[in-house]
C-alpha cells in the first residue's frame, strides 16, 4: 500500500505552525510598511524635478529587480555585520524584504503618480495650494487609491516570500514545518498542512483587500 | 457702475512663446472691478494661454500683469525680472479663481470636500466654518442636496457647478472661466450658463473665454476678439456682434453662426 496519511503529529504541533504563520504575517507587515515608505520616496523621486533623484531611483529599481530575494537576504545577514551594522535576524530580514518590496513599490507608485490627471493638479495650483500641499492632499490620495490593488498583491507576494526567512533560521511557517517534518518524518502531511495554511491566509488577505477597495470611492 | 481710478486687472504688452512659436504677441487688456469681459476668437488664437498666464499656470516672456496694482508672477526691478517663489505664486493664484473646461474636480473628495480644501489649507479656516461656506456656495449653484456626493456620482453640469462654487468660495478678486460648457452635453449647458449669469448679476468680476456667442452677448459688458495672439477688436457686445469693424471678426462671426 505504501504511504498512509496520518495527521496526528501535525495536529499536535499545530500551535507551532500557527505561531510561524503569525510571525510570517508580522514580517510581511513590517516589510510592506517600510517598503511603502521607500516606494513613496522612490516613486516621487522618479517623476521629480531632480535628475540625480531620478537616476538614483532608477538604479535602485534596476539593481534590486535583478537580484534574487534570497541573495538580498543573505547579503544583508552576512555582509552587513562586516561593516559594523549589527541587526538581529528578524531586523535584517525585514529590512531586506523592505528594500526588495521598495523597488517594486517604487514602480507601482511611479505608475500611480503618472496616472494622476494633470488638470486636477492644476486645479490645486489654481486655488493657491503650494506644491507640497498638492502632493499631500491631492496627488497622494489619488495615487494611493489607484495603487491599492497593486499594493495588495505586493503584500500577498511579500507574505509568501517570508518563507525565505527559513534560510536564516527565523522560525516562521516554513521553518516550523521543516522542523516538524524532520522530527516526525510525516513529509506529505506536513507540507499539505503548511500549503493549506499559506493558501487560506492569502485568500483571507485578498478578501480583506477587496473589501477595503470597495470602501473607497472609485474614480 | 462705479468708477475706479485703476483697473482691477491690467495686462500690458504680454508676450508668450512656446519654444519658437510666439502665441501671445503683445496683448493689452484691462478689466475693471465688477466688469464681465468675454474673449472670443478662433481655435489656437491664444485665449486659453492668456487666461493661464493670468492665473500663473504658465510663465510668460515679457510684459506685465498687474492684479489690483500688484505685479503677478514676477518681481520687476529696473529691466530685470525674477519669477516669484513658489509660496508667493501660490498666494497670488489664490487671488484669482479658475474654472476649467474639463471641471478638474478632486475625484477623491466630495462636492463639499472639493470646496473646503482651499478654504482649509489656503485660507486656513477651521473645519466647521469651511463646511458652512461650502454649503452656502453649493446652495448658490443649486446643489445643496449633493454636498456629500463624489464627482463620479454627479452629472457633467453638476460637476461644473461644483467647480464654479469651488472657485468662488475662495472669494477671489477675479474669476477666469475657460470654455466651461464645451465638455458638456447640450442639455446641460444652460444650467451652467445660468449659474454664471447670476454671478455676473451679483457683481463678480469675470473674464470669460467662450464659444457661446449668444451667452457672450447676453452676459458681458465688453467683448474682446482675439486673433493670432493679439487683440484684434473689442467693444460692447452690441458693437462687436452687430457692427464688426475688421473683416476677420465678421468672418469669424459668420463661421460661428453656421
Ligand atoms: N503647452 C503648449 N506647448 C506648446 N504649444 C502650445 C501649448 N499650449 C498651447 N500651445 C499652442 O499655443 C497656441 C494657442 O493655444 P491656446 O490653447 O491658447 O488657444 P485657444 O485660443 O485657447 O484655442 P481653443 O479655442 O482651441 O481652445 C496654439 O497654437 C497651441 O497649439
Ligand atoms: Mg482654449
Amino acid at each position: 500500500m505504501g504511504y498512509t496519511l496520518n495527521f496526528a503529529v501535525i495536529w499536535a504541533n499545530l500551535d507551532k505552525l500557527l505561531s510561524g504563520l503569525a510571525l510570517g504575517l508580522g514580517l510581511a507587515l513590517g516589510a510592506v510598511a517600510m517598503g511603502t515608505v521607500i516606494g513613496l520616496i522612490g516613486g516621487f523621486a522618479s517623476v521629480g524635478p531632480s535628475k540625480l533623484g531620478r537616476r538614483i531611483a532608477g538604479a535602485y529599481v534596476t539593481v534590486i529587480r535583478n537580484l534574487p530575494i534570497l541573495v538580498i537576504v543573505l547579503l544583508a545577514y552576512f555582509a552587513l555585520p562586516e561593516y559594523g551594522i549589527r541587526l538581529d535576524k528578524v531586523q535584517s530580514f525585514v529590512a531586506s524584504l523592505a528594500i526588495y518590496a521598495g523597488a517594486y513599490l517604487t514602480e507601482v507608485f511611479r505608475a500611480g503618480l503618472v496616472s494622476v490627471p494633470k488638470g486636477v493638479v492644476e486645479a490645486g495650483r489654481a486655488i493657491g495650494l503650494t506644491r507640497f500641499q498638492i502632493s499631500l492632499y491631492v496627488v497622494m490620495p489619488i495615487m494611493l487609491r489607484n495603487a491599492l490593488p497593486a499594493l495588495g498583491s505586493t503584500f500577498i507576494s511579500l507574505f509568501k516570500d517570508t518563507s525565505i526567512a527559513a534560510a536564516i533560521a527565523i522560525p516562521e511557517l516554513t521553518f516550523q514545518a521543516r522542523k516538524i517534518n524532520v522530527e516526525s518524518f510525516r513529509v506529505v502531511e506536513t507540507w499539505i498542512v503548511a500549503s493549506g495554511l499559506y493558501i487560506a491566509t492569502c485568500l483571507v488577505i485578498a478578501a480583506g483587500l477587496r473589501s477595503l477597495e470597495r470602501r473607497f470611492p472609485k474614480f | 457702475m462705479e468708477l475706479h481710478v485703476r483697473p482691477l486687472l491690467q495686462i500690458q504688452t504680454l508676450h508668450k512663446r512656446f519654444h519658437d512659436v510666439e502665441v501671445l504677441k503683445g496683448v493689452n487688456l484691462e478689466v475693471r472691478e465688477r466688469e464681465v469681459v468675454s474673449i472670443i476668437g478662433s481655435s489656437g488664437s491664444g485665449k486659453t494661454t492668456l487666461l493661464r498666464c493670468v492665473n500663473l499656470l504658465e510663465e510668460f516672456d515679457s510684459g506685465q500683469i498687474l492684479l489690483d496694482g500688484e505685479s503677478i508672477g514676477y518681481r520687476i526691478g529696473g529691466d530685470r525680472r525674477r519669477r516669484l517663489s513658489d509660496r508667493a505664486l501660490s498666494r497670488q493664484r489664490s487671488m484669482t479663481g479658475m474654472v476649467f473646461q474639463s471641471f478638474n474636480l478632486f475625484p477623491h473628495l466630495t462636492a463639499a470636500g472639493n470646496i473646503m480644501l482651499g478654504l482649509r489649507k489656503v485660507r486656513r479656516l477651521p473645519k466647521d466654518e469651511a463646511r458652512s461656506i461650502a454649503e452656502k456656495w453649493l446652495g448658490r449653484v443649486g446643489l445643496s442636496q449633493r454636498a456629500d456626493h463624489y464627482p463620479s456620482q454627479l452629472s457633467g453640469g453638476q460637476q461644473q457647478r461644483v467647480a464654479i462654487a469651488r472657485a468662488l468660495a475662495m472669494n477671489p478678486k477675479l474669476v477666469l472661466l475657460d470654455e466651461i460648457t464645451s465638455a458638456l452635453d447640450p442639455e446641460l449647458v444652460q444650467e451652467v450658463l445660468l449659474t454664471v449669469k447670476s454671478l455676473a448679476e451679483e457683481g463678480s468680476t469675470l473674464l470669460i473665454v467662450t464659444h457661446e456667442m449668444r451667452f457672450a452677448r447676453d452676459v458681458s459688458h465688453r467683448v474682446v476678439f482675439m486673433e493670432q495672439g493679439q487683440i484684434a477688436e473689442q467693444g460692447p457686445p452690441a458693437e462687436i456682434f452687430g457692427n464688426p469693424k475688421s473683416p476677420r471678426l465678421a468672418e469669424f462671426l459668420r463661421s460661428a453662426r453656421s
